[in-house]
């Protein structure tokens, strides 16, 4: 799979498939493209909406498609809710930075060892590295719940973020490996002329020449670790350890009295993907190719 | 020492800390799993060695199987839905003119959101009275009154969990739908397209087959991320009714923490580990030949 694949513009193949379509049928395929994107995009743009209603709009039967009046009922509610939004959105923020801190940490020296180091047995380690491709976490979380219980590591963002790495290491060392590799070595030979150490060649010619993989591997990290459910939910048994997933999580279960407040989920939702949707639409680029590249590891 | 042994001893040090983290957060809780699964094993008790009885008491627990059924059919359903889908989407928009580039994006965001939270906001969607699909439905008229979703009918929850996993994962395969389209030589397609054949024609004649790699890698991607689904029915459905929308991944997570049975769901891991091995190796074998 080599294709140069972007969601911007790209001046070439404009006619890969098309060429046939004219007059009616263009207009149909346009309508077709334009419904489709407002079929997709429905689902969120009533929810964000949603979580603005007031509460009396909430509670409005039949459920009304979009607010009447605008409030922040819903989000006062869910930023007192238990221990507080700001704790929750702490304690997925902090797993996912620590997340990301451990990748990066671990990876990129693995990705430099791996390319560009004569290590007997190379490609045993790359295999082994890879082993959480072999064998799912979700397979795997009870003996890790039962290793961390002892470790004292349950209840922890460490803990938490640990697994996220552990759950991403396969793809992360294949992304730093692959990109070390394709750095030209004369790069490299050029600095150790100069005296440099292994060290100080990795700071100066590598890191610069990786900023791609580096942000990549960090933004799926980030993204995995922020949405991260099953994992969370098995170390975090604590209300104040939660991350906003399990809290909301937790607000649906809620059945006792009136049901789940709908405007608390709706709320917690739409906060939930906001870090999501701009990263996308900031790093649109290096979600595409991480994806492309993860699928064909 | 010479500088090629050097450069080994550095070389291992610099890859050492990988593989002592894989060493001990993959590989021995992997090894722990297996240990634990011929065990009795709670937190409470000390663990006692029981042989094969896990094994044994899986082959006979009900549940093992409703789970184990329940989550084939869920594969078996999504699949085909997800390949046709997202392969249709792709056609659609593998031009890069202006309006298919926005519609490619925003097929995509979903992807990008939590399956945590899009299975609450569908919950939402789906649910009785507050539910918008219910509205919606109404309103057309398809029904007369509303539908109870989750927790009455287990093909009904099914529908509905398929329904919102169609959506937030549609976009994955049709971008490597798109990739795969985009990298077929022009020549090919304008060659095919002075015989005169039809679109669809050519769509069956030249897109499938050279694209058939890539529907098949995404194929076993669906495929083991449906055996592992667990998110979408813990928070949609819950389980309903009487665990009969429990996926194996749930029931496993119901052994192991809330009966705290560790022994026993370390057993249904392996058992779902060994399954989900067999579709990895097919998709390694598979990625290989795509890159020879």
């Amino acid at each position: 799979m080599t294709a140069e694949y972007t969601l911007e513009a790209q001046p070439t193949s404009t006619t890969s498939l098309g060429g046939v379509w004219t007059g009616r049928s263009k207009y149909i395929i346009g309508a077709i493209c334009v419904a489709l994107a407002a079929i997709m995009l429905a689902p969120l743009v009533v929810t964000v909406l949603a979580s603005f209603k007031t509460t009396v709009g909430q509670a409005a039967l039949p459920p009304t498609y979009f607010p009447h009046e605008l409030s922040l009922d819903s989000y006062a509610k869910l930023w007192n809710y238990q221990d507080g939004l700001p704790r929750y959105l702490f304690n997925s923020a902090a797993t996912a930075l620590l997340a990301i801190a451990f990748s990066l940490g671990l990876t990129i020296p693995a990705g430099y060892a791996l390319a560009r180091f004569p290590i007997a047995g190379k490609e045993y380690y790359f295999v082994f590295l890879l082993l959480a491709l072999i064998i799912p976490y979700q397979a795997l979380i009870t003996p890790i719940f039962f290793m961390f219980a002892s470790l004292k590591l349950t209840n922890t963002l460490v803990g938490l973020a640990i697994v996220h790495t552990a759950i991403q290491i396969p793809f992360s060392i294949y992304i730093m490996r692959n990109s070390f590799e394709a750095v030209p070595k004369e790069l490299e030979e050029a600095a150790v002329i100069d005296g440099c150490s292994s060290w100080q060649v990795l700071i100066r010619i590598y890191l610069p020449a990786i900023r791609p993989a580096i942000v990549t591997v960090a933004l799926f990290a980030f993204v995995m670790s922020w949405n991260e459910f099953l994992a969370a939910l098995v170390i975090m048994n604590r209300g104040v350890t939660f991350t906003l997933p399990l809290v909301l999580a937790a607000a649906r279960q809620e059945t006792s009295i009136g049901g789940t407040d709908w405007g608390l989920l709706q709320a917690g939702i739409t906060i939930s993907i906001i870090p999501c949707i701009l990263f996308y639409l900031l790093l649109q680029k290096y979600y595409v190719s991480g994806f492309l590249s993860g699928a064909v590891k | 020492m010479n500088s090629m042994q050097r450069a080994r001893i550095i070389g291992l040090f610099y890859l050492a800390p990988a593989v002592i983290f894989v060493a001990i957060f993959t590989a021995y809780p992997l090894l722990q799993m297996v240990w634990m699964s011929f065990h009795n094993w709670s937190i409470i008790e000390p663990a006692r060695w029981i042989g094969a009885a896990n094994y044994v008491r899986a082959w006979t627990d009900n549940q093992f199987w409703v789970s184990l059924g329940f989550t084939l059919k869920y594969t078996i359903y999504i699949t085909p839905i997800l390949m046709v889908f997202g392969y249709l989407i792709a056609l659609l928009v593998t031009e890069n003119t202006l309006l298919r580039k926005f519609t490619r994006g925003v097929v995509f965001v979903p992807v990008v959101i939590g399956l945590s939270v899009s299975s609450l906001l569908w919950y939402w969607l789906f649910s009785y009275h507050y539910g918008l699909v219910n509205r919606l439905l109404l309103d057309i008229g398809i029904v007369d009154k509303p539908i109870v979703w989750f927790g009455e009918d287990a093909d009904r929850a099914l529908w509905a969990v398929i329904i919102s996993i169609v959506w937030k994962v549609v976009g994955f395969g049709m971008l490597l739908f798109v990739a795969a389209i985009q990298a077929i030589p022009q020549e090919i397609n304008e060659a095919t397209m002075v015989d005169g054949a039809t679109y669809w024609q050519r769509v069956r004649r030249i897109t499938l087959p050279l694209t058939a790699r890539t529907v098949l890698l995404v194929t076993l991607f669906s495929v083991i991320g449906s055996l592992l689904a667990f998110d979408q029915f813990f928070l949609m459905t819950a389980g309903q009714p009487f665990n009969q929308t429990a996926s194996s991944v749930f029931w496993l997570y119901l052994n192991s923490f809330p009966y705290l049975k560790l022994g026993y769901g370390a057993t249904l891991s392996l058992i779902l580990a060994v399954i989900i091995l067999v579709c990895t190796v097919a998709q390694m074998w598979l990625t290989r030949r795509t890159h020879a």
